[in-house]
């Protein structure tokens, strides 16, 4: 017996992880509340022990950037809807266990066919013509973006996720080359503000407010996507082919259908969101950047909400809130960008970390005697 | 003989193995000698598997101990397992595709020096001249036929210096001209002095190739017996047991009318290896008809190709539609089509939570799986499911917080029950059901006996691929027996023997096509 004993004991780690059966909510919002508690202190030590700033005034500041006066309040609001409805197209892919990291080539795509009517349109039609249409081709051009990676993972079961990654940077030069080929004022390298005069084909304002379009129409996508997802047939599909292709077969889905299916949806909301970068914008305008690296952001925003989409609602608003602030604090205080990185990258860390403990628990060995023996 | 007296190269006493309440192994004896080659035998299931991982250091034994060269052994790792000199041919190679043999062989070796590939081709050059393998040390890896493969993972743990060699079932993926050649390489190796186990449940490779054999049935260690004192028959009842009287109800099959042909079938699977071979039966209405097989003898294959999720290289899968009185082919046609024709086929597969259920959807919903289609419109209609799945937790006793939990939560038994009384509230005119019943209590067993008697009952034509023979016994009106993927025969299962089925199964492919027609019955 003794023996035995002491093998056991040699045996069993100091502790090991076990998945929990499920957490209940508010335990899970308690974990949540701590993590962002947590993380605000472990940030405010950094921030004092590299600049001697009070971390308290830094927050604040952080919180002024975001809601001082109207302008950055309405940037905020404006940002987490573009940035929101970028995450809601890949949510979508997402669920199927389509790693569409895509995102940013197909706002891009979106984007330059939004500015390609506005810029051909501007001069003969009308102005409502010119919004539908770069709604519709931007959304179309999302959708090619989205829908060549599927065609080929459908027939050749190519990685996603490289291809998708690879249609980013096509999308990237192709602005580029229409840079050179749209560029106004000449020789500037720049497509500057498109219509400036005319303001044709940019969204109108409602009541007076530059981005309220905005909001209502990813509000109404936000919904939309929601009872895409939950409940419709094609939503239930999506679901079945992400859980298990077996099971799909099995049941008589056509899985490369719904691959290709469930792509151009995401690609076309995708490119939902450079309509509303570029038409929505309050200087219309298309560029390498116009994207500026939302596509990978709306992975994390969506992987952060499990891919809720209201949880997203409040992830976008967190890491537009967040970046927003950085901003603010490196201006105000003369300080270095990076340290505003810093910070946002400690509240991220502990906010997505936290997930870890809801959903396992850290079990440690109980006997201690065993080692020692 | 000398073996008996010596120290055994390896001597398990008393070993025990435990999954939550499931019992691997329970008080296993055994030992190997040097220069012995002994063959565990053992249906499926019966723990052969894990007494071997148990010796290679995958598992460690809950009760138990190992002797080395008669020492006690603690073995926690496969590391510890190549430090005592022990080496596993699994039966999944475990090689990069990308790299040539020789890479494959000293990979994870952590020898002084630099690396040298040439002398390591070298000293594979050697062990294969030593005994008789024939590879290039040079040959990559996707290039190589199966049977090459496992060449390379032999010479991967001689090369290591095992001494002690066990093969997980190495002649399942191999021709017989193949395995003729592996038994001569491990004889020579025998001769050599190494201890040898090999699993298989091939009666007649025990018989041609073993010195001694160990028989496990159900976990439980039955005994061992010298290869030259035994035969076939007392090792095939060894290995299925006495026959056990269940207390199974069997109705007479009334006016069974043929509902399903299945006529000459041929199937590959994507190595090229045939899995079905020219396999023909028929189901009939109003009888439940058993196919007892080896695992992998190409029950799943068939009853996939019945459902349209196989392809297959030839033959036909004929469906005698009682709506209209004509016959469907179901051959080349998607399971979607297969329902559109009117062919009210139910499938409980093997594989519930991967293929027959989403283990993270809720009973709801994985009700919806087969009719969510229905009703117009783009949304779902979650109403009709939800009526189904309570219904179906309250009439076969499904132990559930409520029909929104996700269906993985549940217990193995009462996932079947969500499974099978999902594909039989179709009201199927056929009913395949693949190893319905594994893992699920005695009670959860019954329920699953009594749910297809029931459909019997109704007229429905009842496939139930089974591992259990006692239970096909009990249960079926017939059995087809399955064995490398030929129908080996087809046997009343009222007045049939365990021996007789168990016999049948073992025969191999190269044997029921020498003896003729295999299912000529």
């Amino acid at each position: 017996m003794a023996t035995e004993k002491k093998t056991a004991a040699h045996h069993e780690p100091l502790f090991h992880i076990a998945k929990r059966d499920q957490m209940v909510w508010w335990k899970a919002w308690i974990i949540r509340a701590a993590a962002i508690l947590l993380a605000l202190v472990v940030s405010g030590v950094i921030i004092t022990l590299l600049t001697g700033l009070n971390p308290l005034n830094v927050y604040g500041e952080m919180i002024k950037g975001n809601f001082s006066n109207n302008r950055v309040f309405w940037m905020l609001l404006q940002k987490t809807s573009v940035l929101l409805c970028n995450s809601l197209g890949v949510t979508l892919a997402f669920k199927m266990k389509f790693w569409n990291c895509g995102g940013e080539g197909q706002v891009l795509a979106g984007c330059i066919a939004a500015a390609a009517c506005m810029i051909y349109m501007g001069d003969s039609a009308p102005n409502w013509v010119i919004i539908v249409s770069s709604l519709i081709t931007s959304m179309l051009a999302g959708a090619l973006w989205g829908g060549i990676p599927a065609i080929f993972k459908a027939q050749y079961n190519t990685n996603e996720t490289l291809f998708t990654l690879m249609m980013n940077y096509v999308a990237i030069h192709l602005v580029k080359v229409l840079q050179v080929l749209w560029e106004n004022p000449k020789n500037s390298g720049n497509v500057g503000t498109i219509n400036r005069a005319s303001q044709a084909g940019w969204l109108p304002k409602l009541f007076g407010m530059q981005y309220l379009i905005t909001v209502l129409i990813v509000a109404a996508l936000c919904v939309l996507v929601y009872v895409y997802l939950k409940k419709s047939k094609h939503g239930y599909e999506i679901n079945v082919v992400g859980e298990s292709q077996n099971t799909a077969r099995y049941i008589g889905i056509n899985v490369k259908k719904v691959i290709i299916r469930t792509m151009l949806v995401s690609g076309a909301v995708c490119g939902l969101a450079g309509f509303l970068l570029v038409n929505g914008s309050s200087a219309p305008t298309v560029g390498p950047n116009t994207a500026g690296g939302q596509g990978f952001t709306a992975m994390l925003v969506a992987w952060m909400a499990k891919f809720s989409p209201f949880a997203m609602v409040l992830a976008s608003a967190l890491i537009i809130f967040l970046q927003q602030g950085s901003v603010a604090i490196a201006t105000k205080f003369g300080l270095h960008r990076s340290l505003a990185d810093i910070v946002t990258g400690v509240i991220l860390f502990f906010i997505i970390g936290c997930e870890f403990f809801i959903q396992y628990e850290i079990k440690f060995r109980h006997k201690k005697g065993g080692v020692q023996e | 003989m000398n073996q008996q007296t010596a120290i055994p190269a390896i001597e398990l006493k008393g070993v025990s193995k435990r999954f939550g309440s499931v019992i691997a192994n329970s008080n296993v004896n055994l030992s190997v000698h040097k220069g012995e080659i002994l063959s565990i035998l053992g249906e499926n299931g019966s723990g052969k598997t894990t007494l071997m991982n148990m010796i290679a250091g995958i598992y460690f034994p809950d009760e138990g101990e190992i002797f080395i060269d008669g020492e006690e052994a603690i073995i926690t790792s496969p590391k510890d397992a190549f430090d005592y000199k022990i080496g596993m041919i699994h039966q999944h190679f475990k090689l990069v595709d990308v790299f040539s043999a020789a890479e494959n062989i000293v990979l994870g070796l952590d020898e002084k020096g630099k690396y040298d590939l040439s002398s390591a081709q070298k000293r594979v050059a050697d062990i294969c001249e030593r005994y008789g393998f024939e590879i290039d040390p040079k040959k990559k890896i996707y290039t190589m036929s199966v049977s090459e493969k496992q060449t390379v993972e032999i010479i991967k743990v001689l090369y290591r210096g095992a001494d002690i060699l066990i093969l997980d079932e190495p002649t399942a993926v191999l021709t017989p001209q193949e395995t003729q050649k592996l038994f001569a390489i491990l004889r020579r190796m025998r001769d050599d002095g190494k201890a040898i186990i090999i699993i298989t449940h091939k009666l007649h490779e025990v018989l041609s190739l073993s010195d001694r054999v160990a028989v496990l049935r159900k976990g439980e260690y039955i005994g061992t017996v010298n290869t030259a004192e035994t035969n076939e028959a007392q090792l095939t009842e060894m290995m299925v047991g006495k026959t056990v009287e269940l207390n199974i109800h069997r109705s007479e099959p009334r006016d069974a009318v043929p509902r399903l042909e299945v006529h000459h079938i041929n199937c590959s699977n994507r190595e090229g290896v045939k899995v079905l071979n020219d396999v023909s039966f028929v189901a009939k209405a109003g009888e439940i008809l058993g196919i007892a097989g080896i695992a992998g003898s190409g029950q799943r294959e068939l009853l996939e190709a019945i459902a349209g999720l196989q392809k297959l290289d030839s033959g036909a899968v004929l469906y005698n539609n009682p709506q209209t009185g004509k016959m469907d082919n179901l051959v080349t046609k998607t399971p979607l089509q297969i329902r559109d024709l009117g062919v009210r086929l139910s499938f409980v597969p093997e594989d519930r939570l991967g293929m027959g259920l989403v283990g993270n959807m809720d009973i709801v919903d994985n009700m919806m799986l087969r009719s969510y289609r229905k009703g117009k419109g783009v949304f779902l209609h979650r109403k009709e499911p939800k009526d189904l799945a309570e219904h179906i937790i309250e009439d076969l006793e499904v132990v559930t917080p409520s029909a929104s939990t996700p269906v993985r939560r549940l217990s193995g038994g009462n996932v079947q029950k969500v499974l099978v009384g999902r594909e039989i509230a179709a009201s199927p005119t056929v009913l395949m059901a693949a190893y319905p019943v594994r893992g699920l209590d005695i009670n959860s067993s019954y329920t699953i006996y009594n749910l297809l008697n029931e459909q019997k009952d109704k007229g429905v034509a009842v496939i139930f691929v089974g591992e259990d023979l006692d239970v096909l016994l009990a249960l079926c009106d017939r059995i087809l027996v399955i064995g490398s993927g030929c129908i080996t025969g087809v046997v009343d299962a009222r007045t049939a023997t365990k021996e007789q089925i168990g016999l049948l199964m073992t025969k191999t492919n190269a044997e029921s096509t020498e003896g003729g027609t295999p299912h000529g019955n």
